[in-house]
């Protein structure tokens, strides 16, 4: 059985596998083992390495364009009647998400690693633009795998990752989605595995990589931290709410405050067109196994067969996730809600209409959640509640999608 | 002794090489696998591994990810693998190892797992995403009842890491050929028999047999200088779907073709022609 979080001893997962209680290690082919080891032997060393460091938050800062503004919503707020609502503002970001975060300290680790080529898998488009981007910045050769039926829909992305230098090769076996996308890029990871550095886009993956992308994502909450102290004279809030699908948002915004046990974590799951048709909320309804090098949870049938997930939003059509969430989820630290594509897209119309944000789907799915728990604070805590959404990224990539189904 | 122990002893004493066929359960027809695994008997072969199919199966190029796709979509599930497994054990004392991914594993529980296994016949398991490391359960589970549990090292294996899988793995040591997908190309791999070499040196404990990208008999013949034996999977699978894409032959015609594939695989002298 997972382990609880006592209340005086510091988090501490992963152990040194990559297990977060049952979940995470590495399932990998033999081929992976060696390149895993490697891996894990870098990220030691660069982790706590002062010129990286310095490196990353020279990057993050003059690259990225990072501090990331916490914009205080006061029409938003207002609106709904409860808790004070910040807005974490990655849709600012370079690229319009918080992704670049990561694919930033992945390259910088991958050429000191002497990598080079960079293969990456996209669903969205939004890792595959934020690891085209970085290629193109560092000057290495770029792959990016995505499903055929994902070129199709985002269009938009495939030309952004063409125009920055990389190759777009189209998955078509399978759903032709983001899960085939991921096995692709690991059979060319298993077949080049000397000159190849992956650069995963999510908490997901075999050790090291959910630990590492979380790693390079705490960056999010730390700021958070610090920007609360500015404007409202506390370090914590009351709750913080992001959209999980790999779940790296999520990780990178909630990790640095997991050990202040008053501050509550909501984490907005895709639940499609509803839990009982077409969905994505792997932690509501699926169940632990092991897909993508990671034992977590996933959404599979009663054989172990790996069922194909649906969002409206691409970036939440996956049917695992990352193996953190999966111990977060066991041990209660966090709290998962499913959230529906028509739910969703109100969360577009909300903070659009009241903040002058229009927000991904992906986020759109953390919005919907804000007012019946802004609500809730208020009234436990008091009108001084102040509530945490992570605005991972920007709507533009889904205006499509977005005016077809408003 | 398991039977795949006495098969190798066998084989040692007259020097021969060992010849394991993979074939997926269920491909390219639920009804084919049995005389299709009978026919590889008559063939020659000294074990067969029989793939249990996945949705997501990391480790192959394209004609294992083909038959898995097939198999699953004529709607192959674990227990028909061991009906088919017990239906072919009542017939033959060839060693049959299941081949496959651990996820339908955990989903049928690791311990019925290997009693449902073990009670069908079944010798021993070969598991490509399941390293060492993450092994332990199914290492218990396997040892109790009695199936072997094979490991993997691949080229860029280290030599310490080499003499961790002998002495974890049972039944043999599954040598990967090449940095890559079963199925791949051989051609430019010239340290494999260097490593190979490496690989024989290093692995006390069990036989060490060598896969992925075996196409022919002299394929199969020069890897195995350094081994004892070899493993074909993907150019069975492919000439399987050649036979059963033509519509000119029986079934009887397609099963002694692949009676005739073996044989040659293994001899590489055409089988007397008829």
């Amino acid at each position: 059985m997972p382990d609880t979080i006592s209340q005086t001893e510091a988090y501490a997962a992963p152990d040194a596998d990559g297990h977060f209680g049952n979940y995470g290690g590495a399932y990998v082919p033999e081929t992976l083992v060696p390149v895993l080891e490697d891996l894990k032997d870098a990220y030691r060393t660069y982790k706590d390495d002062p010129e990286f460091q310095e490196e990353f938050r020279h990057h993050l800062r003059e690259y990225a364009g990072r501090p990331t503004p916490l914009s205080f919503c006061d029409r938003l707020t207002e609106n709904i009647g409860g808790a004070r609502i910040y807005a974490k503002r990655e849709d600012l970001c370079h690229t319009g998400a918080h992704k670049i975060n990561n694919t930033i300290g992945q390259i910088m680790l991958a050429t000191r690693m002497g990598k080079e080529r960079i293969i990456a898998e996209t669903g969205a488009g939004q890792h595959g633009v934020a690891t085209a981007t970085v290629c193109a910045k560092f000057g290495v050769d770029c792959i990016i795998y995505m499903g055929a039926e994902d070129i199709e829909r985002q269009r938009l992305n495939v030309e952004r990752m063409e125009l920055l230098g990389a190759e777009v090769r189209a998955v078509n076996t399978g759903s032709e989605t983001l899960k085939e996308a991921t096995s692709e890029a690991i059979r060319d990871w298993v077949s080049n595995p000397s000159d190849t550095f992956y650069i995963i886009g999510s908490v997901v993956g075999p050790h090291p990589y959910p630990t590492m992308v979380r790693d390079f994502h705490r960056v999010i909450g730390t700021e958070t931290r610090d920007q609360l102290r500015e404007v409202e004279g506390r370090e914590t809030p009351d709750a913080i709410v992001a959209c999980v699908g790999g779940g790296s948002n999520a990780m990178g915004i909630w990790h640095p405050f997991i050990n202040d046990d008053e501050v509550e974590m909501h984490g907005a799951e895709a639940a499609g067109q509803g839990l009982y048709d077409n969905h994505a909320a792997t932690l509501a309804e699926g169940s632990p196994g092991v897909l993508h090098g990671a034992m977590s949870y996933l959404l599979q049938d009663e054989e172990g067969q790996i069922e194909l997930a649906h969002s409206l939003s691409a970036g939440l059509d996956y049917p695992g996730v990352g193996p953190e969430h999966a111990y977060l989820r066991d041990t209660d630290r966090v709290q998962y809600h499913p959230v529906t594509d028509d739910e969703a897209l109100a969360g577009v119309q909300r903070l659009s209409e009241t903040e002058g944000i229009i927000p991904a789907l992906e986020t759109a799915h953390a919005v919907h959640l804000l007012p019946d728990l802004a609500r809730r604070l208020a009234d436990e805590r008091g009108d001084g509640a102040v509530i945490v959404f992570n605005c991972s990224g920007r709507g533009d990539k889904d205006m499509e999608t977005i005016a077809e189904n408003l | 002794m398991s039977r795949l122990d006495d098969t190798f002893d066998r084989l040692l004493a007259r020097d021969e090489k060992a010849m394991g066929l993979f074939l997926t359960d269920g491909f390219p027809e639920t009804d084919a696998t049995v005389p299709l695994l009978h026919a590889l008997d008559r063939g020659g072969v000294d074990f067969i591994e029989l793939g249990m199919p996945f949705s997501d199966p990391l480790a192959e190029g394209r004609p294992i990810q083909r038959a898995s796709a097939r198999a699953l979509a004529n709607g192959v599930k674990m227990q028909d693998t061991f009906r088919r497994a017990e239906a072919f054990r009542a017939e033959s004392d060839t060693p049959l190892l299941l081949m496959g991914y651990v996820n339908p594993l955990l989903k049928y529980g690791i311990g019925d797992f290997c009693r449902d296994a073990a009670a069908a016949g079944v010798d021993g398991l070969i598991l490509p995403d399941l390293p060492p490391e993450e092994s332990d359960p199914l290492t218990e589970a396997a040892a109790n009842y009695d199936l072997d549990l094979v490991f993997l090292i691949a080229p860029n294996s280290s030599d310490d890491r080499i003499r961790a899988v002998d002495r974890r793995a049972t039944g043999f040591v599954y040598a990967v050929s090449v940095t890559g997908l079963t199925g791949s190309d051989l051609d430019g791999t010239p340290t494999i028999d260097e490593y190979l070499q490496r690989a024989r040196s290093l692995v006390a404990d069990n036989p060490i047999l060598v896969g992925f990208g075996i196409k022919s008999h002299e394929d199969a013949m020069r890897l195995s200088r350094n081994t004892d034996g070899f493993i074909v999977g993907s150019a069975l699978i492919n000439r399987v779907e050649e036979l059963w894409a033509d519509d000119t032959l029986s079934d009887t015609d397609r099963l002694d073709a692949v009676e005739t594939f073996a044989h040659e695989l293994k001899h590489g002298v055409p089988a007397t022609a008829s």
